[in-house]
């Protein structure tokens, strides 16, 4: 069976039903999704990460524990509970989408070295300006990895979406599969693939763009690069002047 | 709640069925991944091929990946094979990565103690690289089952078996108490399962436990 040859087939691209739509659909669900799910979770990690209580490690074990919640059964819960149309699939694609960026502001903003903060505090910063120039600027590469994992997240289920009604490239599988046409299913999957990971691209560009040169090389873990040696490395003649 | 009582036999089918689709595939991850970490950890182009093909099919939705396996496969478009190679290939591409991390964790102490004792390299990653690994291993097998677990239902939209079935059937025929049964039963499991895993980890590493107690012995 030719199985590129539906993909190929510039008849099925145009149209209200065609590639160009369904592709016009899904990105749009995707889009709104992660701009709600961003004004969202990016204020409220920050806030919970930089008011460095205690209390804010249930966000981090609440994202991880979601890993387990099956996306299939949230999705038909809800529209059985909402009814079909687009508001029970953006709750489940938001219930998705909100924890991974939440959880990686807040790591974020902890993680942020100690040093730095006080730093900033110590030049007369105050909460705001550290919180806006200090600790999001080097928690960007965790912030940015939550939301890599979040746009995954919500294209994925976004395409089994479309089991409940809704459109998105999801349809060419589900139509695909009630039609018997395997080849506009398996078009339809490599479509899926081929966005997830031109996203996904997109964002690993955007990182390099976004996150200061001076995190790239070492984003976390021990080995910073220090400005003052630690009094180990001193030299002798160091301490005698 | 009736409907769950009712249909006790069929959930329990469904279940056995969702285990075997979804276990199968951490195990043979698990065989898999552990030559090619130690490939990775070896070599620096091992390193780099293994971290961007990984992060590439780990990209890649579920749902995608179930239905065009078959174009690559060649297998029928409904095989339980396709999940079954499907779920394994995440299974790889999560763990190659943690156990590459883990075995180039491995203190060079040990690594060069357990040389001079005259432990072959073939015996040494057996025998010492590869136990001093398990607690990051099993942190990766934890994330890979439970991902695993949820994973299968998404194939009973186009037709896979497991208790992904009762979330499709529960919302063709519109009962609710089959759906947020299949949910629990999910939950429970990827539980049970995550439990075993921890308490697994912790028979096969005696040592970290031990070391603790000396560590709490010193203090007092």
């Amino acid at each position: 069976m030719n199985y590129l040859g539906w993909l190929v087939d510039g008849a099925n691209w145009g149209g209200p039903q065609g590639i160009t739509q369904r592709l016009i659909e899904h990105l749009g669900y995707t889009a709104l999704t992660m701009v709600i799910a961003l004004v969202v979770a990016v204020p409220l990690g920050a806030w919970i990460g930089h008011r460095s209580t205690s209390t804010g490690g249930f966000v981090v074990s609440g994202a991880n524990g979601l890993r387990a919640l099956p996306t299939l059964g949230l999705l038909v819960l809800l529209v059985t509970w909402i009814g079909l149309g687009f508001t029970g699939p953006l709750i489940a694609l938001l219930v998705l989408g909100i924890p991974p960026i939440l959880a990686g502001t807040y790591a974020g903003i902890r993680n942020v070295d100690r040093a730095i903060v006080d730093a900033a505090t110590g030049m007369g910063m105050r909460g705001k300006d550290v919180l806006l120039k200090v600790e999001l600027p080097n928690a960007l590469p965790l912030i940015i990895g939550g939301i890599r994992s979040s746009l995954l997240q919500v294209v994925s289920t976004a395409t089994i979406a479309a089991y409940v009604g809704l459109g998105g490239l999801g349809r060419f599988i589900f139509d695909g599969l009630a039609q018997r046409d395997f080849p506009q299913m398996i078009g339809g999957s490599i479509l899926v693939a081929v966005l997830a990971v031109a996203l996904d691209l997109v964002f690993g560009g955007l990182q390099k763009l976004l996150v200061s040169p001076g995190l790239q090389a070492a984003p976390r873990g021990p080995r910073r690069l220090r400005a003052v040696p630690s009094p180990k490395q001193q030299t002798p003649a160091a301490e005698a002047a | 709640m009736t409907w769950v009582l009712g249909n006790l036999p069929l959930i329990g089918d469904l279940l056995v069925q969702h285990i075997v689709f979804s276990l199968v595939p951490v195990v043979i991850g698990l065989v898999l991944a552990i030559p090619l970490g130690w490939l990775a950890d070896r070599t620096r182009a091992g390193r780099t091929i293994v971290i961007n093909l990984s992060g590439l099919l780990y990209t890649i939705p579920s749902l995608a990946l179930f239905v065009f396996l078959p174009a690559i496969l060649g297998t029928s478009i409904l095989d339980p094979i396709n999940v079954i190679v499907a779920l394994s290939v995440y299974t790889v591409a999560l763990l190659v990565r943690t156990i590459a991390d883990a075995l180039s964790a491995v203190p060079d102490l040990v690594v060069n103690s357990a040389t001079a004792m005259g432990f072959t390299p073939a015996r040494r990653f057996v025998g010492v690289d590869l136990p001093l690994a398990i607690p990051v291993i099993v942190a990766g097998l934890r994330v890979a089952a439970v991902s695993s677990i949820s994973l299968v239902t998404v194939g009973s939209t186009v037709g896979f078996g497991g208790l992904g079935r009762m979330f499709t059937d529960g919302f063709q025929r519109v009962i609710t108490a089959e759906i947020i049964a299949g949910i629990v039963l999910v939950l429970v499991l990827a539980l049970v399962v995550d439990t075993l895993l921890v308490q697994g980890g912790k028979a096969l590493t005696p040592w970290e436990r031990a070391g603790e107690t000396v560590r709490r012995g010193v203090e007092a």
